[in-house]
């Protein structure tokens, strides 16, 4: 016993390293008041009911919890006691101490549990998501869609103009290192959690379900707000990011139950791809594993159903009062470039795919009728697919795409001034511009026609029709960029015109080596991968992200943040825990 | 996790079939009707998929189709996925594991292991459709070859 002890004093110094008794929300958490969380504390080994204590400022748990704890005497055999209460809540601001302690071992967190304005500073909240978005993506978008003569930029981007700005932290639960589950589940719950994990935090538990649950945005609002709510995406609807702002799993790949937690929240607007989860698994095309009829569940509840953009437009025209579900595709939305050039993906199958712009618009139009403001969420995925494909040139396109839809926002914004726009990316990537690359100049050797410092100049890219995207990817004198952590692949200084690359490929014993379909591009060179051979694309960085804001509230976003206090940003301007007294 | 259906029904592909292929390897390619990955939906929408008049018209034959092998589901599992591309069962994100719609699993004959292969395939056997769940590993399927037989195309 006395080792263990020691072993726990060790251990607490080391920061990240797991503790042998957890206690949830962890130590340092922030937590809304009145906010629903569940309260769990696990013991290392089996312990008796009455070996434990578990005291909060001092007294036992229950007086300010209100209720008794669930003791597992051996949780999911895992060898450990746990002590479970779910769904509680703290309704007075203030620092708390929760002490749990089992025979000799024992472990204590602090909690911060914040209120906020009596009155709220926004009334409606525009949450812009650009999916893995790195500083790259935004230069480049710059460069692409605006132009830039002796140095200065030809144009301004709508993100260039947003007032304030924030560094943002994307570390987890459980690493140095993020995925987009548990990075968007910071910004929608305001906690930290472990990697591919949405609204809950990690703990031992066997189920994706049994976690430890804390609330999310979406449900805050229903509890404390009349505002309607907004989903918007071009990936899945039960991507990670969309679902963040209503799920609650270890894993963002229970993809059929995560529709089910979208229809529990029922957001006014739901809009993007992943129809395949809403099918029953009757129907050819289903990825469910049951026979409910999600379409048909939403479609009960009010919701008119669009497929297409002319559909989305016909529904907005006729029902601008009521509850849209937009689905346009089986899977995700295909790239803009693909949509709007290129046609390749999935785009013969589902030739009229909204981009994210029209889809923003169409949301405003619905959610701008309630007299209580609302909260919309809008993403871009493809900025971070891309990005993984190591296919920057999608990846920007759909940069540009974002960029659009802010300003779809912007011009809402500057009728409706009691609006808050935040832009913000959930993770980086190892993107970055290098310079350009010149077709005519002299050699083979694609690396030697590759233009650094006075020799990059300037890019050929036009855009004669002045709708802000390149009329072509593939002119003489690109843009270079070159991702940092990669596999195997062949690097072919071009964009990929027949469909999104993909830069590697399984071998025989499940090791990602360099896909030889790009081996014979005129100029392609095979570079060896720098990360794990079982990566089978780009990964995430772990750098900062960059937040934009303007409007009511956004003042608070400055210097250096954890991806977790931006709730309590919107939380603030939104007012969603008023003093009650 | 969703634990996985009880198997729903297992087909058994008649056994003639499987011993003459077995009798005269490489010759039942001349009675197997060739399938291509663009032939498989007749209709593809946001609120399902249609399979094509020819899968409906070859199931239960012997067909031919070309593809590559995607990385196995399970090391042991006793099917593999056949797509139309060479494809990372990860696209592009840290976790998730979805599968274009287009794709056909194969079903080899007899118990066999198998050696993975890069490079493209054709694979016969014998057509079957409708949704099946693999009862080992929980796999939806659409399309299956069963008592299959592959060769580097």
């Amino acid at each position: 016993m006395k080792r263990l002890i020691l072993l726990t004093a060790a251990m607490a110094l080391i920061p990240g390293l797991a503790l042998g008794q957890a206690i949830y929300p962890l130590d340092r958490a922030t937590i809304l008041s009145g906010s629903k969380f569940d309260f769990k504390v696990e013991f290392p080994t089996v312990v008796q009911p009455d070996q434990v204590e578990v005291l909060i400022n001092g007294e036992s748990y229950d007086t300010l919890l209100g209720a008794t704890a669930e003791f597992i005497e051996n949780e999911d055999e895992s060898g450990g006691s746990s002590l479970l209460l779910r769904d509680v809540s703290i309704t007075e601001p203030g620092s708390y101490t929760v002490e749990a302690k089992a025979g000799d071992t024992s472990r204590s967190v602090n909690w911060e549990v914040f209120g906020t304005s009596a009155e709220p500073r926004a009334k409606n909240v525009i949450f812009f998501l650009g999916d893995g978005m790195t500083v790259a993506h935004r230069t480049a978008a710059r460069i692409l869609s605006k132009g830039n003569t002796e140095g200065k930029a030809d144009g301004r981007l709508a993100i260039d103009d947003l007032q304030y700005m924030a560094f943002i932290g994307t570390s987890s639960q459980d690493s140095i290192h993020n995925d987009s589950a548990n990075t968007m589940a910071a910004y929608m719950t305001g906690h930290k959690s472990v990697v591919n994990a949405l609204g809950v935090y990690g703990s031992r538990a066997a189920s994706n379900f049994d976690h430890p649950k804390v609330e999310t945005i979406g449900e805050a609002i229903r509890r404390a707000t009349g505002k309607s709510i907004g989903i918007v995406t071009n990936t899945e609807v039960q991507d990670a990011t969309p679902a963040a702002v209503v799920s609650h799993t270890r894993s963002r790949n229970d993809k059929p139950e995560i529709t089910e937690m979208h229809f529990a929240v029922a957001p006014e607007v739901l809009m993007g791809g992943g129809s395949a989860y809403f099918l029953p698994q009757s129907t050819p095309g289903s990825k469910r594993v049951d026979d409910k009829d999600m379409i048909a569940e939403f479609q009960g509840a009010g919701y008119t159903l669009a497929t297409s953009a002319t559909e989305l437009q016909q529904a907005v025209a006729d029902h601008t009062d009521g509850k849209i579900l937009g689905l346009f595709n089986t899977g995700n939305l295909d790239t803009t470039l693909d949509i709007r050039q290129l046609k390749k993906g999935t785009v013969e199958q589902f030739p009229d795919q909204p981009l994210v712009a029209d889809m923003t618009r169409a949301a405003l139009d619905v959610l701008s009728k309630d007299p209580d403001g609302f909260f919309l969420m809008v993403e871009d995925g493809h900025t971070d697919k891309a990005t993984h494909a190591l296919d920057w040139e999608r990846a920007v396109y759909d940069m540009i795409a974002l960029d659009q839809a802010i300003a779809v926002a912007r011009e809402f914004q500057e009728a409706n001034p009691d609006t808050l726009i935040i832009f913000v990316g959930d993770h980086t990537h190892g993107l970055s511009i290098t310079g350009t690359v010149d077709d005519d100049k002299p050699g083979d050797e694609m690396r030697e026609k590759v233009g650094t410092y006075g020799d990059a100049g300037f890019t050929n890219y036009t855009d004669e029709d002045g709708d802000g995207y390149p009329d072509r990817m593939d002119v003489s004198k690109r843009l270079m960029m070159y991702l940092g952590n990669f596999p195997d692949h062949y690097e072919t200084f071009g964009p990929k015109l027949d469909g999104q690359f993909v830069p590697a490929v399984a071998d025989a014993d499940g090791n990602y080596i360099a896909n030889e379909a790009y081996k014979d591009v005129p100029g392609a060179v095979l570079r060896t991968g720098n990360i794990p051979v079982s990566m089978n694309a780009g990964t995430h960085s772990v750098d900062d992200e960059v937040l934009q804001a303007s409007g009511p509230g956004a003042e608070n976003f400055r210097g250096y943040m954890e991806n977790s206090d931006v709730y309590r940003v919107i939380a603030e301007a939104l007012a969603l825990a008023p003093a009650t007294n | 996790m969703r634990p996985p259906p009880a198997c729903p029904r297992i087909a058994r592909r008649p056994f003639l079939l499987s011993l003459l292929a077995l009798l005269a390897p490489g010759t039942a390619s001349a009675a197997a009707a060739e399938i291509g990955f663009n032939e498989l939906y007749g209709k593809v929408g946001v609120l399902g998929l249609e399979f094509s008049q020819k899968v409906l018209e070859l199931d239960g034959q012997r067909v031919r189709i070309v593809g590559f092998m995607a990385p196995p589901l399970k090391a042991e599992a006793s099917f593999f996925v056949l797509g139309k591309a060479p494809m990372a069962i990860c696209p592009f994100c840290s976790s998730d594991a979805d599968w274009p719609d287009d794709i056909v699993v194969i079903y080899l004959k007899g118990k066999q292991t198998f050696e993975r292969t890069t490079g493209m395939i054709a694979v016969e056997g014998v057509l079957e459709h409708g949704s099946w769940t693999d009862p080992e590993t929980g796999f939806v399927s659409l399309l299956r070859v069963r008592d299959a037989e592959f060769e580097t195309a």
